[in-house]
């Protein structure tokens, strides 16, 4: 199958500047520097990485809230980052977004029914104006909100009510895309796994692709086929969440990973941590070569010359192993860190 | 016992009505102890914690009933300063925002430096000394040229260590940590836990580490108390909760979390939304939201049943509950 959307290459860099009258560019936060990947048709694609690492930036400019600096998102093989007036707005019709935080993402002045109904403003061709109101409530109980809160304010709802809202807005235009950033971090955790039901729920209903971008490796592994990992503005490993949970090959894959905290207190004391040290370094002075190389504890001469390329180690390219998929590492190998279930053994 | 406290009630004075945050709480922590209170927003974790270290805000904030004994001493009974004296020197408390907590005008070397000043009479230079020894200690590089520095110009993860730093200035006998890590990444998370949990060996703290995070419970406490609705709705030593939880609701959380080690199916979410503080439902507060609710349960409050010698679970059902989780 083709992709629906993908990703080569995409960059954005921010400029800094100095001076008022004479303004000179004297740097550039590198927000996100050379981002490749694909999306097909109903799937899920899960990003994660920790805070700076770009992956809410990735997600403007699919959505064409940002514009890159270079590299491409094509779009059933059309290249949207050129596109612009009525072209882009029906792309934009295709790609939504879902936000991270449901209380401010919602204007608190419009009701319910004005903010999900919104988006056919923009483009009245989906729903003529005397159908809205009809069009409105039947998502309202797609999302599994009463359809009569139609006439209420986004303060009478509770956060995960809230998200739903989000949710109903972004499927108005009946999308194919889906873009979540961190659609369920701001929630408790007993409502998250309503949030995450639902969206898996409305990806079989209306057949959505999803990119899921989230910093909670649970989570991400739990909705995704495949996830990204990214890095300061890089991905640096690519996978099934089997190849990249269970096998990963990347140092910083296996330090993240490593450091989440697993609800099972019997693994406690036989869980290896990779306890990396240092801060990750700001956008706006990237190391040279491969960018992890300065908390890496494998890091060597090589890779301060030469960034390592996201692809197929050399190690793996003739087996046929789960460890077999893309990892940007010169010196890539596979280590488990993620300890295995003790609870279905006991008891 | 370090610090135990005794049918703690807390209300609040809305514009809704009054309401009630913390219903009769009682839990215990010993030095060298980690105590996990467990709980979502709204369920009364971070009320409780302030109303031992006698932070509430009153009004609207009231403590309507209970005792907090510290070392065998009531602290709702002492005066304010007496019990400024506790605070800092006794008893200090890591928030989860450190930007918000630490000053943004005054130098990190200050901040850490005038716990000296204050409590201990020390001058400025002896105790700017220490505050380089604190900033070493949990592991700032470059403590002593990065002591005249602002808290904007550190890292999350630095200003999280800095806020440490301050709560063990004074090596107080217990801490309590309100979500210390929950805005931190998960390797600085990691760091940052390392850290509290290596200091509270070295020093013998009692420590307790208020969260929502099952993760962090499980990789760190000895004992939890999970509340739902400002009550306490199970305690239990670490490794039985997460074996057999005792309590619906502990279960629901328990099952509602997706894991690491594999994929998982569709996940289990526990129906509804946590009560109205103002209007708590009578009987089992849970009960609207219980798979086990049966008559009872809406007319009754479940006391805390005695489940063994160190657990205890607020369910009628509670035996039903264990052996279902245990099947």
């Amino acid at each position: 199958m083709p992709p629906l959307l993908e990703v080569r290459e995409l960059v954005k860099h921010y400029p800094l500047t100095r001076g008022v009258l004479f303004r000179k560019q004297i740097g550039a936060v590198k927000a996100v520097d050379g981002v490749s990947f694909a999306l097909r048709p109903g799937e899920t694609l899960g990003i994660v990485g920790e805070s700076g690492c770009g992956k809410s930036t990735v997600a403007k400019m699919l959505v064409s809230l940002e514009r890159p600096t270079a590299g491409r998102i094509l779009y059933k093989g059309e290249d949207i980052t050129r596109l612009s007036g009525r072209a882009l707005k029906a792309v934009r019709r295709n790609i939504q977004m879902v936000f991270q935080d449901p209380y401010t993402s919602l204007n608190p002045r419009m009701t319910v029914g004005d903010i999900v109904g919104e988006p056919y403003e923009i483009h009245p061709e989906v729903a003529p104006k005397g159908d809205r109101r009809r069009k409105v409530q039947e998502l309202l109980d797609v999302v599994g909100l009463n359809p009569e809160y139609i006439n209420r304010y986004p303060h009478q709802f509770s956060g995960g009510q809230r998200q739903r809202i989000g949710i109903a807005r972004g499927l108005a235009l009946r999308p194919e895309v889906i873009v979540a950033d961190e659609p369920v971090s701001a929630l408790d955790v007993s409502v998250q796994a309503q949030v995450v039901n639902l969206m898996e729920k409305l990806q079989g209903e209306f057949g959505l692709a999803y990119v899921f971008i989230a910093h909670d490796l649970s989570i991400v592994r739990h909705i995704s086929d495949r996830v990204g990992v990214m890095y300061l503005g890089r991905v640096v490993e690519t996978g099934t969440d089997t190849e990249i949970y269970d096998h990963p090959t990347h140092p910083y894959t296996q330090a993240l990973l490593s450091a989440v905290p697993v609800p099972d207190p019997e693994v406690r004391e036989q869980r290896e941590r990779i306890l990396l040290t240092g801060d990750v370094p700001s956008p706006t002075s990237v190391p040279s070569g491969c960018r992890f190389r300065t908390r890496c504890w494998k890091a060597r001469e090589r890779c301060a010359l030469e960034v390592p390329l996201l692809a197929v180690p050399a190690a793996f390219r003739d087996t046929h192993t789960p460890a077999r998929h893309d990892s940007a590492c010169h010196f890539a190998e596979e280590r488990r860190v993620v300890p295995g279930d003790t609870r279905g053994q006991m008891g | 016992m370090l610090l135990e406290v005794r049918d703690l009630y807390v209300e609040f004075r809305t514009r809704d009505g009054v309401a009630k945050a913390v219903n009769g709480v009682s839990y215990s922590v010993d030095a060298g102890e980690t105590l996990a209170v467990l709980g979502e927003s709204g369920s009364g974790k971070s009320v409780t914690a302030q109303a031992v270290m006698g932070i509430l805000d009153t009004p609207p904030g009231r403590v309507s009933g209970g005792e907090v004994l510290f070392r065998g001493r009531d602290l709702l009974a002492l005066k304010e300063d007496a019990r400024r004296t506790v605070r800092g020197a006794e008893m200090a408390m890591i928030f989860q925002d450190a930007l918000s907590a630490l000053n943004p005008v005054l130098t990190v070397g200050d901040q850490l430096g005038e716990m000296f000043v204050v409590h201990r009479g020390m001058s400025k230079k002896a105790a700017r000394a220490r505050a380089v020894e604190l900033m070493d200690r949990v592991r700032i590089p470059a403590a002593a040229e990065r002591v005249g520095q602002y808290p904007h110009q550190f890292s999350g993860g630095m200003r999280q260590r800095i806020m440490i730093a301050m709560a063990m200035a004074l090596e107080p006998a217990l801490i309590i940590a309100d979500e210390p890590t929950t805005a931190l990444d998960v390797t600085v998370q990691a760091q940052v836990m390392e850290l509290l949990a290596e200091l509270r060996r070295e020093l013998g703290m009692g420590l307790i580490l208020i969260t929502h995070d099952l993760g962090v419970v499980a990789d760190v406490a000895d004992r939890i108390a999970v509340m739902y609705a400002g009550r306490i709705v199970e305690t239990a030593p670490v490794h039985d909760i997460y074996k057999a939880p005792a309590h619906p609701y502990t279960r629901g959380l328990l099952d509602s979390i997706p894991r690491l080690d594999h994929k998982g199916r569709e996940l289990y979410a526990i129906k509804g939304l946590p009560p109205n503080l103002t209007a708590i439902p009578p009987g089992c507060p849970f009960h609207p939201r219980c798979p086990r609710a049966r008559d009872v349960c809406r007319t009754d409050l479940p006391p805390l049943y005695r489940v063994s010698q160190d657990r205890r679970s607020a369910c009628h059902f509670w035996e039903e509950t264990v052996d279902a989780s245990s099947a």
